[in-house]
Parts: structure tokens; C-alpha cells; sequence
């Protein structure tokens, strides 16, 4: 909030200190954030701007919200189309203006001057106007009325003295009536309207603005003024849509949005063991960056179906490729999206990074986001998307998205493609440092082969693996596997295969090796045990033999005892 | 003989523009004879309605005596009627016959516009 409108504020809210102006919301999106609640309560608003860029449906919209959100009736006073035409432009945003004005919440009145059927012939006031306008807010009880575009009473009428005498006293009426009124007109050459008619009305206006930038149209809001309030003073972007006007406010959030530790798989088991085993955290916003065909797709479309398996919504927003197209690769992987989409858990949105600006696109984004309600959004790529704005832009449009979601407590997976060759730890919009996880894939190119490698880069607030892991993708699903370390060398592939298998056979020879010299030793030893064999028998033997010759001795020795004493007594010897 | 088929077709052409000379006559007559349908919004009794109020009866008087019906409606009384002659300033005098339809805001205080705008030739 820049100091000047602080000062001024200060300035106005001195008599009233702290107590705030009375405001009357305006239930379009957005627009009641940055005027702090809405339009002052009781006083004219007036909204400016060229033509085409939305005051009459911006008038519209206060009163279609009014009447049907805020219980408060509301006056349309057309100085320009039919109530046939503007029921029928409106007819397109889903409000039923017949309806309203046949429930007396709303009534139409169209004063059309025709500059041609009238002549002027001497004083005169507007009093006509007045009853109108008063009888109208009276029918029905309005507290909300729209004056569009009231400038046309200047080139209707040539007395502009008596016009502008009118138009002062019309103001000063409407607030005595304590109506809500925005008057709209017609933006001037030089001055925020035509005939300057924010002389009269100083409580607030609001500037609308069309602009080009780079082929690529985006309307903006500006609060020019709002007395007695605080309110944001930026251009803001707002888009019309399907259902009515849509401002996007940027600065006005904070980063004091709850944080979850709840845990949330990423749809691949392994990568989950890598994010401290129970992968991202709920409300993280993950990065995957790599080359291209390095499989990043792949990874987010693993989180998609993860996200619809526990009944969670999932938007996947596609910059490049069509949804068919994407529902196709997937299936080549064994990745069958399609019933997701079937049970409205995932919806993905495909659109050119070109079709808007990037507020726009941001725009699309909230809105997508309120009313589809997913748990978990992917953007493949957020590269396509620099194309779209200067990298100041960019970076703001992802800090505000980011900021978004994570208020939102919804997980968010980037895809970023980086072009070849610049340093890892740099990607092209400079938003790494928003993000909370950040994926790595990279490719590496060796003998004659391309392999995916995913790497942990950085995950806050978890512990996480620090190891590079193969990825791989075949029919089956995602695979990472563990690289070849060793020898101080990282292989993967085939290389990693050649490297598996020669290791294998290495290890099966050195186990023959070992068989064979066991074998041998065992060889030998029987031979020993037979010789050790041999030698006993042999000594066995001998023994025997040597008994043989004791008992032959002995035996010899007796008998020869024997003889001789046959033969002495043979001798008869004495 | 010669002569005479122009002499003819001659005397067909006057007799022509006499009769066109006559309807245009007729039809000034009938204009200057013709009934007005005059209407008046005014808001109450302010001055300016007041004013053209008694402008317009002396207007009629001296114009169109006899012929005129001029209907005066307050604003304040008769919205209804107001918007689907959607009048926007008051007073406003609305012709509705003879037709053009043609409307005059103001107090009537310009007397030549007004007799222009209710296609009376001063005489």
C-alpha cells in the first residue's frame, strides 16, 4: 500500500477513527477483495472506461449479485440499449433478467433520447429523470441502481449548462435516496470520461482499460479513488467470462496460508522411498525439470493417477499436448487415465500457452480451481508459458499461482523443460526458489545410448534420499532403478547391464576357480590318505613278517635246545 | 398537323401541373385546417411548467383555434404515461398529430421554434 493513499486516508477517517465506511458488496469475483468489502454504501460509484471493455455488464453484475445474493433489489437505467437487447446480452452469463424483474428484485428503464426528434425551446430540467429513476427505486424497494451511460444526455441535449447542473443535482439526490449507484461513462481523450463527469461523482471510480501487449488482449481494474477507504491501487487484470466478470487480485495475498503435514504419494513407490518413504507433502509445490523426453510428463501424469486412486481430484493442465494425445502415451506405459476422467476425478484441460495473456491464463486457473475443486494441479509445461510475457510477469504470474494454491492447500507439480546445455541449478523463470521439491531427470548420453536418470535436487521439510536412481519407463509403468556405482564411475543402461553381467561372470569364474582348487586339494589329499593306505599295509606287513621271523627264531631257538639235548643224551654224554 | 401534337401533349402537361397546383393548394388548406393532438408534461406547479403551460394555450388560441386538443399531464401524477412517451426533461410538448411526431423540451419561451415545431406558418 503506497504511503500517499495512507496519508489520505488518514486525512478522511479522522473524524471516525477506526470505524469503517459503510460498504455495499458487489459479489463479483475479486473485486470486492481489493475494495476492502466493496463499493461505498449509499453513494455513486462511477466506472470508466472505452468502449468494449465491460462497464455495462460490470453495472449488470452488481445488480444481478445484489438481487439475488445480497437480498437488495436494484435499478437498471439504460441511456443506451432496449430491455430486449440487454436481457439478451445477458442472457449468455446464466442471468435471467425477466425473471428478476418479474420477482420485482430488478427493474429496467430505458431513457433513449433522440437527438433528432427534439427541439428546445427555452429552460428546462430533468426532472423526468428523477421521478423515473425515484419511481423505479420505489416499485420495487431498490437499494442498488446503475445510471449507463448517462453521458448520453450530452449529445442528446445542446444545453450542456443544464445537463451538468442536472447531473450534480441527480448525484446529490441519489445519495439523499441512500441508493448504491454506479454510473458509467464513457472514457475521455484526456480525462478519465467524456464530459468530465467525475467532477460529480468523488466518492469512487473505477477505471476499466483494454490493452495489447504482444498480440495478446487483457482487460485491467483500477480503483482510481475510493474516499474513505483503504483499497488496492493496481491495475488488476479481469476477465469476462461464462459467468460474469472475474477480477484477479495479485498482491492481496499474504503468506500466512496453514501448512499441512500431511503426506501424499506420488504414484511411484520407489520415488516415495526417495521423498523419506511417503513421498510429497499436501499443499507442496513440486518442480520437475529435464530436457526434452526425459520423462517429466510421465512422472506427473504417475501423480495424477495416484491422486484419482485415493478419490481425489486431479486438474492437469496440458500446454502442449491434447488430451487424447496424453491419455494415448500414458497407456503406452501401462497408465490407464481414462476411467479417471470417466468418474470426474481428473479433467484435463488443454490450451494454447498463446491463447491468452498470462493473467488470463491465471484467471482461468482460479476459476478452474473454485469450481472443479481438485486436491492436486499440474502444469506440463510452465516453459511453453514464458512465451507469453516478460520474465518479470512470469515470475510474478507463478509467485501469485504458487502463493494461490498453497493457500488453497493444493499440491502443485511443474513441469519445466530446460533447453540442453544450460547448468542444472538454473531454470529458465527463475522460480525454483518457490518451489518446495524439485525433480531432476536428465538424460545421459553413453556408448551410443540415451538413459534417464532421476536425482532429488532439494525436498523441504523431509528427509530425503541423496541417491541418483535410473528411471525407466517400460510397459509395466515407471521403474527407477539403482545405478551402477562403482570404480568411480555412475552407468546406467546398458552400460549398466554389460557392466551387471561382467561382474557376474567374474564372480562365476573366481567360484570355479575356488571349486577347481578345492577339488584339487581334495584330490590330493585322498591320494595322500591312499599312500598313508599303502604305507601301513606295507608296514602291517613288515610287522607280520618280523613276528614271523621272532616266532621263527624262537622256535628255532627251542629246537635246537631240543636236539642238543637229544644229542647229548644220544652221546650219553655226563 | 404537324404542329398540333405538341400543341397536345402541351395542353396535357398544363393540365397536369394545374391539378398537381390544385392538390398542393388543397393540401395546404387541409394542413392549415388540419385538427392538432397536443400533449404537455409538466412537474407540478414550478414556475417553468407554469410558464409553458400558459404559452402553449395562447399558441393554440392564436393558431389553431377550434382545432386543437391539448392534454396536459403532470409528471408527479402520471408516471405511467411518462414512460411510454419516455420523457427524460420537463416540460416537454409532445406533437402527435399531424404527424410528424415531434417533441419540444423547455418552457416554450422560444415562440418561433415552437410555431416551427408544430409546423405553423405565422401568418
Amino acid at each position: 500500500m503506497p504511503l500517499v493513499i495512507f496519508i489520505i486516508q488518514l486525512n478522511n477517517t479522522s473524524k471516525s477513527r477506526n470505524v469503517q465506511l459503510p460498504k455495499c458488496p458487489t459479489g463479483i469475483q475479486g473485486l470486492d477483495e481489493i475494495t476492502g468489502g466493496g463499493l461505498p454504501k449509499g453513494r455513486p460509484t462511477l466506472v470508466c472506461g472505452s468502449a468494449g471493455c465491460g462497464k455495462t455488464l460490470l453495472g449488470m453484475e452488481f445488480l444481478v449479485r445484489g438481487a439475488t445474493e445480497y437480498g437488495e433489489p436494484g435499478v437498471f437505467i439504460s441511456f443506451e440499449e432496449t430491455v430486449e437487447e440487454l436481457t439478451q446480452n445477458v442472457t449468455s452469463l446464466g442471468w435471467d433478467l425477466e425473471q428478476l424483474v418479474a420477482e420485482k428484485k430488478l427493474a429496467i428503464d430505458c431513457l433513449y433520447i433522440e437527438p433528432s426528434e427534439i427541439q428546445e425551446t427555452g429552460e428546462y430540467d430533468l426532472e423526468g429523470i428523477f421521478i423515473r429513476i425515484g419511481y423505479a427505486i420505489d416499485s420495487i424497494g431498490a437499494k442498488r441502481v446503475v445510471l449507463d451511460t448517462i453521458e448520453v444526455l450530452f449529445s442528446g441535449l445542446s444545453n450542456t449548462g443544464i445537463v451538468r447542473a442536472e447531473l450534480r443535482r441527480l448525484f446529490r439526490w441519489l445519495k439523499t435516496k441512500g441508493v448504491t449507484a454506479i454510473i458509467t461513462g464513457e472514457r475521455g481523450d484526456n480525462s478519465l470520461t467524456r464530459q468530465g463527469i467525475e467532477e460529480y461523482v468523488s466518492d469512487c471510480v473505477i477505471r476499466l482499460d483494454q490493452r495489447i501487449y504482444e498480440e495478446l488482449s487483457t482487460r485491467r481494474l483500477q480503483i482510481f479513488k475510493y474516499r474513505g477507504s483503504q483499497h488496492g491501487s493496481n491495475e488488476y487484470p479481469f476477465l469476462i467470462e461464462e459467468n460474469g466478470i472475474s477480477v484477479l487480485p495479485i498482491t492481496s495475498i499474504g503468506l500466512n496460508h496453514s501448512v499441512s503435514s500431511d503426506r501424499i504419494s506420488c504414484g511411484i513407490p520407489r520415488l516415495d522411498a526417495m521423498l523419506g518413504g511417503q513421498g510429497y507433502f499436501r499443499g507442496s509445490s513440486v518442480l520437475v525439470t529435464g530436457m526434452a523426453g526425459t520423462g517429466k510428463s510421465t512422472i506427473a501424469a504417475a501423480f495424477a493417477a495416484a491422486t484419482c486412486q485415493r478419490g481425489e481430484k486431479c486438474l492437469y493442465l496440458a500446454f502442449e499436448e491434447a488430451p487424447q494425445q496424453i491419455l494415448r502415451n500414458m497407456r503406452s506405459i501401462g497408465m490407464d487415465l481414462e476411467p479417471y476422467i470417466q468418474q470426474e476425478l481428473l479433467q484435463i484441460q488443454a490450451l494454447r500457452p498463446t491463447a491468452h495473456g498470462l493473467e488470463v491464463h491465471l484467471v482461468q486457473i482460479h476459476r478452474s480451481l473454485s469450481y472443479f475443486q481438485p486436491t492436486t494441479v499440474i502444469i506440463d509445461p510452465i516453459s511453453n508459458l514464458t512465451l507469453t510475457g516478460s520474465p518479470l510477469q512470469i515470475k510474478a504470474f507463478f509467485m501469485r499461482l504458487i502463493d494461490y494454491l498453497k493457500s488453497q492447500q493444493v499440491t502443485v507439480l511443474m513441469n519445466n523443460l530446460i533447453s540442453g546445455g544450460s547448468s542444472l541449478e538454473n531454470t529458465e523463470i527463475g522460480i525454483s526458489s518457490l518451489m518446495d521439491t524439485w525433480l531432476e531427470v536428465r538424460v545421459i548420453e553413453s556408448n551410443g545410448e540415451r538413459n534417464r536418470i532421476l536425482q532429488l535436487i532439494k525436498s523441504r521439510g523431509m528427509e530425503h534420499s541423496n541417491q541418483v536412481r535410473e528411471f525407466r519407463l517400460t510397459s509395466q509403468g515407471i521403474e527407477l532403478v539403482d545405478v551402477y556405482l562403482g570404480q568411480n564411475k555412475v552407468l546406467t543402461g546398458t552400460a549398466r547391464a554389460i557392466q551387471e553381467l561382467a561382474d557376474k561372470q567374474a564372480s562365476l569364474r573366481r567360484q570355479q576357480q575356488v571349486a577347481n582348487r578345492r577339488r584339487e586339494l581334495e584330490q590330493q589329499r585322498q591320494v595322500i590318505q591312499a599312500q598313508i593306505a599303502t604305507l601301513q599295509m606295507q608296514m602291517e606287513a613288515e610287522k607280520t613278517e618280523l613276528d614271523h621271523l621272532n616266532q621263527e627264531e624262537s622256535l628255532e631257538k627251542a629246537g635246537f635246545l631240543q636236539d642238543q639235548e637229544r644229542i647229548a643224551q644220544l652221546r650219553r654224554a655226563d | 398537323m404537324v404542329n398540333e401534337k405538341p400543341s397536345e401533349e402541351n395542353q396535357l402537361m398544363d393540365q397536369e401541373s394545374d391539378n398537381l397546383m390544385a392538390n398542393l393548394e388543397q393540401a395546404i388548406a387541409d394542413l392549415e385546417q388540419q385538427p392538432y393532438c397536443l400533449r404537455l408534461y409538466i412537474a407540478g406547479t414550478t414556475p417553468r411548467s407554469t410558464r409553458a403551460l400558459q404559452r402553449i394555450k395562447s399558441i393554440c388560441e392564436t393558431y389553431l383555434q377550434g382545432r386543437y386538443e391539448l392534454e396536459v399531464i403532470d409528471v408527479y401524477q402520471s408516471s405511467e404515461q411518462m414512460h411510454l412517451d419516455n420523457i427524460v426533461a420537463i416540460p416537454t410538448l409532445i406533437k402527435q398529430l399531424p404527424l410528424p411526431l415531434q417533441r419540444m423540451v423547455g418552457d416554450l419561451s422560444d415562440t418561433e421554434k415552437v410555431l416551427f415545431g408544430l409546423d405553423i406558418v405565422p401568418k
